[in-house]
């Protein structure tokens, strides 16, 4: 069980995956336009509440939050059906026969969607400072790099999703399974610290908390702040951590 | 000069049958062997078992000289699944240079292996538009591409013309006569003739392995069908 990484079959890999996106010309529209029109949709929901003094706007607050549970929600149900079909229709277990590692194989979806990904964030934060005044004390760069992280983390549980999906109908289920209770216990609807303690102990253990917090943290400063980039690495390795388990579930023999 | 695939006493379970009984065989260097015999007998369950992507509960299969499977035989042998695995929403050529990539190989040797089985003008087609041969030839270049030492093709020819499949076949012995193995499985007697060596499979169990030439002088018929059929028949009888 060789899983000798080959930056050059990664490339090829990701190369490949983003020509299939670049051949679905709706989807990528669809990419890039969906998140703006949703946050518009927001931006507009609180256009007209007035918000206490001394206090963030409510649109400033989840619009944030939006930016990175978008690609999060998004990747995780592109990655999870493009992962179902590469086992259905028979590539996959083609390209466990050649030199093309596992991992190479799991890089190269995360390259590739991440890369959408970083798209897709220049186009919504674009959008949502300029059309909606969403206010951001900290750098934009970093709002783009925190949505490309949550990215890749979609992609990871994604390509383990796909493991425990049998059709397609299954693989869509996956995402309210997987998305909703870190979204829920996020610290957007309810703030983490008055949650019940075991509540409170769960939200510790999901990764969209941490993203979460970050893009809070680059919200409310103007500098980067050491928090974030402890949450920025938490997201990152509990994306490494779902891609090696992704990798444990392709095997290369089947019965 | 070795053996280039040699299985001994092989036994594969599926679900919860036994579909291959201790099959011995083994499949000369440079030359076409088939695999034939009726549908569910076993055939892509052995090439799978070849390719190292079965399960197997005993037995074991060698390829050339290694384990099956082993990792550093996946540079040098090279598969087709029965059906084809392409990407549908990739063109044919995006298809051949991807395989063609992980294979080391450069966009020259993908087209090259698309004019191979005949599917040069319609390398900016998608995959997902072609028509089921011509999916399957695109299957076939995208193995083909890797110029592997050992090809493993679940029957390549199927629901082709045959004036495509003479061509496929004389490009198979032009391979062979280049150094390359090819072991082909398929359904189609005519073939069997095209073969330099042949194995009958038939319920999990190998009948036969043989040249044509010896299975029509010990079935005492020309015609391979026939010949093909009688041992078929025999064992029919017998069990
Ligand atoms: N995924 C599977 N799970 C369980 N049993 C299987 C599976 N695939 C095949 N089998 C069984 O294994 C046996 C051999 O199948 P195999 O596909 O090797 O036959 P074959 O000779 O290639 O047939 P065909 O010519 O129709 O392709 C059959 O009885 C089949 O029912
Ligand atoms: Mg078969």
């Amino acid at each position: 069980m060789t899983t000798a990484l080959s930056p050059r079959l990664t490339s090829a890999t990701a190369g490949r995956v983003l020509r299939q996106l670049r051949h679905d010309h709706r989807t990528v529209a669809m990419l890039l336009v969906l998140p703006s029109a949703l946050l518009g949709l927001l931006y507009l929901l609180w256009a007209d509440v007035p918000t206490p003094p001394g206090q963030p706007g409510t649109f400033d607050r989840v619009g944030l939050t939006m930016l990175g549970v978008f690609p999060f929600v998004v990747m995780f149900l592109v990655t999870s059906i493009a992962m179902l079909r590469e086992r259905t229709s028979g590539t996959l277990e083609r390209l466990l026969t050649t030199p093309l590692s596992r991992l190479d194989l799991l890089l190269g979806y995360g390259t590739a969607f991440g890369l959408a990904a970083a798209l897709q964030a220049l186009v919504t934060v674009t959008v949502a400072t300029t059309a909606y005044d969403l206010d951001v004390a900290g750098p934009l760069a970093l709002v783009v790099l925190i949505a490309v992280v949550d990215a890749v983390l979609g992609v990871a549980l994604g390509l383990l999703a796909s493991a425990f999906a049998r059709s397609e109908f299954q693989a869509v289920q996956f995402m309210p399974v997987v998305v909703l209770p870190q979204f829920f216990l996020c610290g957007l609807l309810v703030p983490r610290d008055q949650l019940a303690g075991w509540l409170q102990a769960v939200s510790d253990v999901l990764p969209l908390t941490y993203a979460v917090e970050a893009l809070q943290e680059v919200g409310a400063s103007s500098e980067a702040t050491g928090t974030m980039w402890v949450d920025v690495g938490v997201v990152a390795g509990a994306a490494l951590l779902a891609l090696g388990l992704a990798a444990a579930t392709l095997r290369r023999r089947t019965s | 000069m070795d053996a280039a695939v040699a299985v001994s006493d092989l036994v594969v379970h599926r679900g919860a049958r036994r579909v291959l009984h201790q099959v011995s065989c083994s499949v000369p260097p440079g030359r076409v062997t088939g695999l034939l015999g009726p549908s569910g007998s076993g055939k892509s369950t052995l090439l799978r078992a070849v390719v190292g992507v079965q399960r197997v509960h005993s037995g074991t299969v060698t390829v050339l000289g290694r384990p099956a499977g082993a990792a550093e035989l996946r540079a040098r042998v090279g598969y087709v699944t029965q059906s084809p695995s392409v990407y549908p929403d990739l063109t044919v050529r995006e298809n051949a240079r991807y395989f063609a990539a992980l294979a080391g190989r450069d966009a020259a040797a993908a087209d090259a292996a698309l004019t191979d089985v005949g599917l040069g003008a319609a390398a900016g087609q998608l995959v997902g538009g072609l028509s089921g041969g011509q999916r399957g030839r695109a299957s076939l270049a995208c193995a083909l591409v890797a110029r592997p030492e050992l090809l493993v093709l679940d029957e390549p020819t199927v629901g082709l013309d045959p004036l495509l499949r003479v061509e496929l076949w004389a490009h198979f012995h032009a391979l062979a006569a280049a150094g390359t193995t090819l072991v082909v499985s398929s359904h189609v007697m005519d073939e069997a003739g095209r073969c330099d060596q042949l194995l009958l499979l038939r319920d999990g169990r190998l009948l036969s392995d043989s040249t044509p030439a010896q299975l029509r002088a010990r079935t005492g018929t020309d015609d391979l069908e026939e010949a093909f059929l009688s041992p078929v028949r025999a064992e029919g009888v017998a069990a």
